[in-house]
């Protein structure tokens, strides 16, 4: 099967389908591989104990502090974890790690570019805002209902 | 025939040609986009090489070890896209994820988000695929959301903040990724 054969005959065939596929990924290619670039750099420049320091003591501002750590870092959720338990341990409060662990993941500024480019600008734009305020939300109702069920 | 009219064979050859046009251009500036970015984290890597080089080559090889990671998540979803390029029209995606889906567009958004694996960005390629095949926006930001909740990170999770705490914030997530999918509809318009 071949391109030609597909516009002659106008019907779609399993060969040509994956062709389109790979095609159409690699133009997310450069994208996706400066993402990667760039979690590198994160995980070699950006310390656990630089993120512990930038904790205050105060819950509303490190739950707020949390959810744009949490933002602006990369990885693996497991890492968000470890660097979570680290913070309570350190005494950070609970509403502040868990914005932390929420916007790691469902916030991604290091991914913005590829999903701006791949997704549509305003979709990322909206969606990363919404996901860092209901980082914050989800945080807190979770620590209050922990608190009443215990 | 799709709701505009388009049947399936049309839209293959509409593909394949370039008449579609739209997508074509899409890809052309995403690929454009990728360039200048690729580009410019590269540059990035030039100067932190000047100021650190040992960091910077431990930087590089980290990023190899996450290639290698995610070299056959990757192979996958190009089989999943080719397996939605050929047996999936628009009418199906509408249908199952579509402006009619309804509560069955969102499980499908919610499951179909917890169950994947990799990181989120490998999976934008295909999520741009569904929804130009009439996938909702709002159904793409519940799976981007629910890609937090990983089944097999669960056990570290407990360890760390207890069970309590693990299947509170599972529940809120899940509740909340159906908000954030209406709110982002809301605001698209």
């Amino acid at each position: 099967m071949n391109v030609k054969q597909e516009q002659g005959s106008g019907q779609k065939t399993l060969a040509g389908s994956f062709v389109k596929a790979f095609k159409s990924f690699s133009m997310s290619l450069p994208l996706l591989l400066g993402v990667v670039l760039l979690l590198g750099l994160f995980r070699v420049f950006v310390t656990n104990a630089m993120i512990s320091a930038v904790f205050t003591g105060a819950v509303v501002r490190d739950t707020v502090i949390g959810a744009v750590i949490g933002s602006v870092s990369a990885g693996s959720a497991i890492i968000s974890y470890i660097i979570g338990g680290e913070l309570l341990t350190a005494n950070v409060s609970l509403f502040a790690v868990a914005a932390f662990i929420v916007a790691w993941v469902t916030v991604g500024v290091v991914q913005f570019p590829a999903e701006a480019a791949i997704l549509g600008r305003r979709f990322a734009i909206t969606r990363n805002i919404l996901s860092f305020i209901f980082a914050i939300a989800v945080a807190i109702v979770t620590v209050a209902t922990v608190e009443v069920l215990t | 025939m799709n709701e505009l009219g388009i049947s399936r064979e049309q839209g293959a050859v509409e593909e394949v040609t370039g008449k579609a046009g739209g997508g074509t251009q899409k890809r052309k500036k995403e690929l454009s986009h990728g360039l200048y970015f690729l580009g410019f984290v590269l540059i990035l890597y030039l100067a932190l090489y000047l100021l650190e080089p040992t960091s910077t080559q431990k930087a590089l090889r980290a990023s190899g070890e996450v290639l290698v990671t995610i070299a056959p998540i990757l192979v996958v979803i190009i089989g999943f896209m080719g397996i939605l390029n050929y047996f999936f029209t628009p009418k199906t995606i509408a249908k199952y994820a579509g402006q009619g889906s309804g509560a069955k567009g969102w499980i499908l958004a919610v499951t179909t988000g917890i169950l994947s694996h990799g990181p989120i960005y490998i999976w934008y390629p295909l999520l741009r695929e569904l929804r130009e095949q009439g996938m909702r926006s709002g159904l793409v930001a519940a799976f981007l959301y629910n890609r937090a909740i990983k089944l097999p990170h669960l056990p570290l999770m407990v360890y760390y903040f207890g069970t309590l705490f693990v299947v509170v914030l599972l529940v809120y997530m899940v509740l909340v990724s159906v908000i954030v999918g209406k709110l982002l509809e809301l605001i698209e318009g």
